[in-house]
């Protein structure tokens, strides 16, 4: 448990519950697979919201070194694949989290966050299985391929 | 207003991930290697996000229209169908095998590393996948 970060980690899900708490004070669900899927294709009316928290995210995300933050966790490739591989990787792995999150209608922050946020047995029930499928994913490939 | 509110949040969101380390995979598969080198850091992610809207949405929600905005658009299906099971599913899949969901995917643009690029044009290309499949592009077109 060397790399834990229970302060941080704590601090930085609070600020995403105010930031989630922020956008339901106008109106809507900071699910991020949704905020994302509603913008393909852009409907005229309701595009400019999810742009600017898209560019919001980035932008956030970008400040956090920027103002002096430790970033020395940022492990992108945990696996430990060659580059190759760990591109090959990352392409199935987008697919199925961009097709998934839109089907299953929300990822760990509409569902998680937000849904459970609301109490609704929905969002309980896809942060349980895509946790649990996750899990076992982990466990498969650590088994195969270590790292 | 609705959309500098957007902003706001979204800048807040993206610094949040950063902060709680849910922008590297390592550690999020970390997280998620209950049965080896455990890093139970992002149970405090969810854990703390949660705490905040569990009290703060219920008071947002009782209020007849929301105060930045003109009305609440909220999910409105409550039955736990396949799409709901299969997608939830196929998202695990992806989340372990990357270590990125959608928001810290997106945020992580933010640090130039070409193999997020890819990450976010294959789960564009997911999406997009979905909605021919499922018929999406002929109901909203």
């Amino acid at each position: 448990m060397e790399n834990f970060t229970p302060y941080s980690s704590l601090i930085g899900g609070i600020i995403l519950g105010i930031a989630a708490t922020l956008l339901l004070m106008a109106g809507r669900i900071a699910g991020i697979s949704g905020i994302l899927s509603n913008l393909i294709p852009p409907q005229s009316n309701d595009a400019l919201w999810r742009i600017l928290f898209i560019a919001g995210l980035i932008v956030g995300a970008a400040a956090y070194p920027l103002f002096g933050g430790d970033m020395s966790f940022l492990n992108i490739n945990p696996y430990q694949l060659s580059d190759n591989a760990h591109y090959a990787l990352l392409v199935v792995a987008g697919l199925l989290v961009g097709a998934g999150t839109y089907v299953g209608a929300g990822c760990t922050s509409g569902h998680g966050i937000c849904g459970l946020g609301r109490l609704s047995l929905r969002s309980l029930t896809a942060v349980m299985i895509f946790m649990a499928v996750a899990v076992v994913t982990v466990f498969i490939m650590r088994t195969v391929v270590g790292g | 207003m609705f959309n500098i509110i957007s902003l706001i949040s979204g800048l807040l969101f993206g610094f949040g991930l950063a902060l709680s380390g849910m922008v590297s995979p390592g550690k999020v598969i970390g997280f998620l290697d209950l049965t080896g080198n455990w890093d139970p850091s992002l149970a405090f992610v969810m854990g703390g996000g949660v705490l905040v809207t569990v009290i703060t949405f219920r008071f947002i929600l009782k209020q007849p229209s929301p105060f930045f905005g003109k009305e609440f658009k909220l999910p409105t299906k409550t039955d736990l169908d396949k799409y709901l099971i299969s997608g939830a599913v196929l998202f695990g899949l992806g989340w372990g095998l990357g270590g990125l969901c959608p928001g810290p995917a997106l945020s992580s643009l933010a640090y130039g590393n070409p193999k997020i690029f890819v990450f976010v044009g294959a789960m564009i290309a997911g999406i997009v996948v979905a909605k021919v499949l499922t018929g999406a592009f002929k109901k909203t077109a």
